[in-house]
């Protein structure tokens, strides 16, 4: 029943995800968290979006747990916040949880709608 | 353009290092049967592991690979959106609080415990 296509899909939607995250970083003006908002938000929204709207099974391994949850990243968004210092680290924290969550809803029901 | 001409070997090296980071992520979902403690695990080890690179005197290259690429793409910001999202949208507020403030806290400990091994 493995399907030995998966890690392939993952891996190449994986490539696809994290090098867009990287040119968005580059063309987004600012400070480097501002790239990271702004992949965060973004991704948050379309992954969200296509949680009801894909149904086959190998293109959701390609696009949501390859391209999407790579292009997003935590570990980024904690490292900067952890070096922005206290009153912008809590506005980092907030900007992303904020967006990040409005965003991920606004998808979640815009995906149920198109269904 | 030749700004950008002059960004895609980088590019190409957060591909790779996106690859391998997406790989591991879903070696991590299968293993823990994917879902929000599967988020969570790979969101506080990627950021462990990111904070000890940035504070290690790691070539910029390895950086952009292994930190941009591998830890940027195995952690993820959009699954931990979507499962706090969800929680709330089906009124399982506390849970959504508890997963949105655990992954916070554990994963900026993280950052200063990754900080601190690479430092010794």
């Amino acid at each position: 029943m493995t399907d030995r296509l998966v890690p392939l899909l993952v891996a190449v939607g994986g490539f696809v995800g994290a090098a867009c995250r990287y040119a968005v970083g580059v063309a987004v003006p600012g400070p480097d968290a501002a790239g990271t908002l702004a992949v965060n938000v973004l991704g948050s929204f379309a992954l969200a979006a296509s949680v009801s709207v894909v149904r086959s099974r190998r293109f959701r391994y390609f696009l949501a747990t390859g391209m999407l949850s790579s292009f997003t990243t935590y570990s980024t968004f904690a490292v900067q916040t952890a070096s922005l210092g206290s009153a912008w680290g809590l506005a980092n924290i907030g900007a992303n949880y904020a967006l990040g969550f409005a965003a991920a809803l606004a998808g979640l029901r815009l995906g149920r709608r198109f269904a | 353009m030749t700004a950008w001409l002059a960004a895609l070997p980088d590019a190409l090296l957060v591909g790779v290092g996106g690859s391998l980071g997406a790989l591991a992520r879903y070696g991590v979902d299968v293993a823990l049967d994917g879902g929000r403690s599967s988020t969570f695990a790979v969101n506080v080890v990627g950021s462990i592991a990111l904070g000890a690179l940035v504070t290690s005197a790691a070539p910029e290259q390895i950086l952009t690979v292994a930190g941009a690429g591998f830890c940027g793409a195995f952690t993820t910001f959009s699954s931990f959106a979507v499962n706090v999202s969800e929680a709330a949208a089906n009124g399982r507020y506390r849970l959504a609080a508890i997963d949105a403030a655990g992954t916070l806290v554990t994963a900026l400990v993280g950052v200063g415990i990754g900080a601190g091994l690479a430092g010794l």
